[in-house]
């Protein structure tokens, strides 16, 4: 069958996708919180106000977590899945847990006003082997794909286009 | 690559709004450069100049093939506590009915091999009758609806079936060029089984007069794909002095497979 094409989630998606916890995916106060955040970012390097980020991540062993309830947290379930709409200053911010696994990082989504369909990269935590993605990109393309590590904070800006435009990535089964 | 007047490196706010004639010149010659070929386009382009603000959210490389890993071989799960039983019918929001022509939107959601995707979650938002959105950001000077939000949720049945009940949205103005409407839609955000089918998109009605005019409906470039965002009538669906009915079926991409 025809795939439904994509279109642009525009301007005025701000009353109705983002609610109450959305970018909670631990509260805060969790003693293994961290805070995953980063500046969404055009091809003049100007802020995006209007950004739309989706996370889906394991949890800190590794494990998808399959759990309903990301609409309704309820201050207890991980469920690996959270949005986060950007502010004023282009900045999204999620509190979340360090993801498992032996490449770990964070999946994401970007959606904004401008943008006709969605992106997908991957927020990849720092210090570990590079897997088969990464091994796969020269060293300017694939930094743009580490997160950077201080203390409880993860800070992964996403760059639309540009000099350091962050890589973007697509799954379909062609294997070219 | 033409020269296209208003999107050379000014900022927006010192650009002139091109007039609708030349962004119909521009749509019909990227239309006229696609050429169907056996993996035919079915997304919009994301370099696509009539739509103005598509100019510096663009990436420029292409998009880099990868394998799934297994996070994005699965879906984040929504269950019955995430929905309210209301959350479906955007008429019943309010104290008072809303103003504007009733109308069921329903079909299912599907993977490309035609098989449903269950248990799901499904959002739609969209502006009211008159083409207001209820978003603080949106000036457009026709009312607002006090018995009208435009936001609803709902879970996919076992055959990959959603409904909701609404009232059909108004074309609005927009400022991508002098005189830009959009025709009526209905913003859908999708999820499937898989994360890389996660889907953003708009919904429209048939036979709209502004589909010539709009450079995000013809951001798509392939006729085929963009016949897939446009609901067909359905008077089964219509319902004796309840509301007219549409159906429209959503098909997320194909379900990831490892290649190595
Ligand atoms: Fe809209």
């Amino acid at each position: 069958m025809i795939e439904t094409p994509g279109q642009t989630i525009g301007p005025f998606f701000g009353f109705a996708l983002p609610y109450a916890g959305d970018s909670q995916l631990v509260p805060p106060g969790h003693p293994d919180a961290v805070q995953f955040s980063g500046l969404v970012l055009d091809g003049d390097g100007v802020a995006v106000p209007d950004a739309l980020i989706e996370i889906w991540q394991p949890d800190a062993e590794g494990s998808v977590a399959a759990r309903a309830g990301s609409l309704r947290r309820d201050g207890f379930t991980f469920t690996g899945w959270g949005r986060a709409a950007t502010d004023n200053s282009g900045r999204y911010s999620f509190s979340t847990l360090r993801p498992g696994g032996e490449a770990p990082f964070i999946a994401v989504t970007v959606f904004a006003r401008g943008l006709l369909h969605r992106l997908f990269t991957r927020a990849y935590l720092p210090g570990y082997p590079p897997d088969g993605l990464l091994s796969s990109l020269p060293e300017n393309r694939r930094r743009t794909l580490v997160a950077l590590e201080e203390g409880a904070s993860l800070t992964f800006d996403i760059k639309l286009q540009g000099a350091d435009e962050t890589v973007f990535l697509r799954f379909d089964n062609s294997s070219d | 690559m033409p020269t296209i007047p208003g999107v050379a490196n000014t900022p927006p706010s010192s650009v002139k709004l091109a007039s609708q004639e030349a962004i119909n010149a521009e749509i019909a010659l990227i239309a006229g450069g696609y050429e169907r070929g056996s993996q035919p386009e079915s997304h919009p382009r994301l370099d696509y100049l009539p739509y103005r603000s598509s100019a510096k959210r663009c990436p420029t490389n292409d998009l880099y093939r990868t394998d799934p890993e297994l996070i994005e071989r699965t879906a984040p799960v929504f269950g019955q506590q995430d929905v309210g039983p209301f959350d479906s019918d955007l008429t019943v929001q309010h104290l008072g009915a809303p103003i504007g022509e009733r109308i069921v939107v329903t079909g299912r959601v599907l993977d490309t091999d035609g098989r449903p995707i269950a248990g799901q979650l499904v959002e739609v938002w969209q502006a009211n009758a008159a083409g207001r959105y209820i978003h603080v950001r949106d000036q457009h000077q026709a009312p607002l609806d006090p018995n009208f939000t435009g936001f609803g949720r709902c879970l996919t049945g076992a055959d990959g079936s959603y409904s909701f009940t609404t009232v059909k949205p108004g074309p609005y103005p927009w400022r991508n060029h002098h005189n830009a409407w959009r025709p009526a839609h209905i913003h859908f955000s999708i999820f499937g089984r898989a994360f890389s089918q996660r889907l953003i998109t708009q919904m429209y009605f048939p036979g709209d007069p502004l589909f010539d005019y709009d450079p995000i409906f013809q951001s798509v470039l392939d006729r085929r794909s963009r016949e897939r965002i446009v609901a067909t009538y359905d008077h089964e669906v219509s319902s004796h002095e309840e509301h007219t009915g549409y159906r429209w079926d959503i098909v997320v991409g194909e379900t990831p497979m490892v290649n190595r």
